[in-house]
């Protein structure tokens, strides 16, 4: 279990959500599910958008701080399909 | 169909920084960015050198929103529940003008694009820039927006769109990003009374304190923390190297937290009002990570081009004087009717060679590798340094140079005596 509540971090933060319209998605969820081992996104992402569900990876980007760890760490299977939001929406960081 | 002179992707230091200098030039520039605002997608320290932005804007203190100015840097080693260091400070740094301040990035990033467009560039912003375009030839014409009828087009686009640049990914100029050449950032903002932050770390007015911190705050990762007063808040933060990340257990935001409850940072920090937590991702692979940065109507600038003397904590005004040297690029062609060729375009590489940043970046070329595969400097030493001094400075009955005699054997039993030489020799010859 974790200690540290990451949503209470990410509360303080300003965000607007492109509502059912997700920038970042799993090429193939089952590759995650079955053959990554590390699911190393599920501890890097600053955010914790990637959560464990048994085996399987559940992303939910609604806290992204649009980093790019995900992606870049995701060596072995490349399965992270990665974009910026839509113009204006996403994290709105004040004071950055 | 819309044609500019230059477009430029970003409204960070480095696209700013061209965007400024080429409308002032008198150049047609269309500068796009992502976010609600200039400075709303943009993460920093931060500190600012003065340096890189007088170049530019030589009055900027007369109305730049400037935090405090540093007039001491302190730099922590941390044990568990120690730190040794040396803190320097000088009231050289305390007259004007002053060498370098805190800023807070979303501020000074909205007073910078101000600047751009009253030069007489056109910022437009919550606006996506989705991909190149691009003729038979491979020339880049113009980009394609996530606005209707989003494609505009111009001579030459600039790419200043940070570490991730997909747009420089997408086109193949640079290929991903090796995890071993960028490290994860995390940072938070707490605010305090003005009179609190002056109290603790012992300054008045605008002064203002940096410390940089090294050690087991990383857990054996490569990375370093910091600590920066701002005027009513402190901004602090840790970064480790990707590649770390992804060998060990612990989220970010608990390593942070660990940091933030070590006992010689705790005091520093608490009762603070948390406003913002922010990550980001720095390019710290040096002087053999830059990829080509200019080709047939493409230029690439700061962190998308791997800008960032990650030794000296330098990256804003890298950011800063890679698009100014581009802008100046553009401008000489453009005054001597000359197309924006790659050919020509290599201009702009001889003017990096020519400058600072890569004079540095080369310099430093092998201390990234160097810290990769030697985390003694992050473990061992820290500890083996804490001890020392713990050893020392403790009065207990013995003898001062059995004391000696105890250190020195502590030090070769962890590292032996060539381990030792051998990181020595590792030190000067990255440095030299």
């Amino acid at each position: 279990m974790r200690t540290v509540k990451v949503e209470e971090k990410l509360f303080q933060n300003r965000y607007l959500v492109d509502a059912d319209n997700p920038h970042i998605r799993l090429k193939d969820a089952e590759l995650c599910e079955k053959k990554c081992t590390t699911k190393q996104c599920t501890v890097c992402c600053p955010a914790g958008c990637y959560t464990l569900e048994g085996q399987k990876v559940v992303l939910i980007t609604d806290g992204c701080l649009e980093c790019g760890t995900c992606r870049i760490i995701c060596t072995t299977y490349r399965n992270v399909d990665w974009e910026y939001p839509r113009g204006g929406y996403g994290i709105q960081f004040k004071f950055g | 169909m819309e044609k500019f002179d230059v477009i430029v992707v970003g409204a960070g230091p480095s696209g700013n920084a061209a965007a400024y200098t080429l409308a002032k030039a008198g150049l047609s520039v269309l500068q796009i960015e992502r976010g609600e605002a200039p400075g709303s997608k943009n993460v920093q320290g931060a500190i600012l050198y003065s340096d890189a932005l007088e170049k530019l804007i030589p009055d900027f203190r007369e109305d730049a929103p400037l935090e405090r100015h540093i007039i001491e840097q302190r730099m922590w080693v941390l044990d568990d529940e120690s730190f040794i260091g040396t803190h320097f400070r000088s009231d050289d740094f305390n007259k004007p003008p002053y060498n370098r301040y805190t800023i807070i990035r979303a501020k000074f990033d909205k007073w910078f694009s101000k600047k751009v467009q009253e030069a007489g560039a056109l910022v437009i912003t919550e606006t996506t820039v989705k991909g190149l375009l691009r003729d038979e030839s491979g020339k880049v014409i113009g980009v394609e927006t996530d606005r209707a009828d989003g494609k505009v087009y111009a001579e030459v686009v600039i790419l200043a769109d940070g570490v991730n640049s997909t747009l420089a990914r997408k086109a193949g100029f640079r290929p991903e990003l090796d995890p071993k050449h960028v490290a994860l950032a995390v940072k938070e903002i707490h605010f305090m009374p003005k009179e609190t932050v002056e109290q603790r770390f012992n300054i008045q007015k605008t002064e203002g304190v940096v410390i940089e911190m090294l050690g087991k705050i990383t857990k054996g990762m490569m990375g370093t923390g910091f600590l920066y007063t701002n005027g009513d808040s402190v901004s602090i933060g840790v970064g480790c190297m990707l590649s770390d990340f992804m060998e060990q257990k612990l989220t970010p935001y608990e390593l942070l937290e660990q940091m933030k409850a070590h006992p010689s940072i705790q005091p520093l920090v608490q009762g603070g009002e948390m406003k913002e937590y922010t990550a980001h991702l720095i390019p710290e692979g040096g002087y053999h990570a830059i990829p080509q940065v200019y080709g047939d109507g493409w230029m690439i600038v700061g962190d998308s081009g791997m800008f960032v003397n990650a030794v000296h904590r330098e990256g804003s005004n890298l950011a800063m004087t890679t698009g100014r040297l581009a802008a100046e690029t553009i401008i000489e062609l453009t005054r001597a009717g000359r197309p924006m060729s790659g050919a020509n375009l290599a201009l702009y590489k001889e003017r990096l060679d020519d400058s600072f940043v890569m004079k540095d970046l080369k310099k430093y070329k092998d201390m990234p590798d160097i810290f990769h595969s030697n985390n003694q400097f992050f473990t061992t030493y820290p500890e083996l340094l804490s001890r020392s001094a713990y050893t020392m400075l403790k009065v207990d009955g013995v003898d001062k140079q059995t004391k000696e005699k105890e250190i020195f054997a502590s030090f070769r039993e962890k590292r032996s005596l060539f381990g030792l030489l051998g990181d020595a020799f590792k030190l000067w010859r990255a440095f030299r």
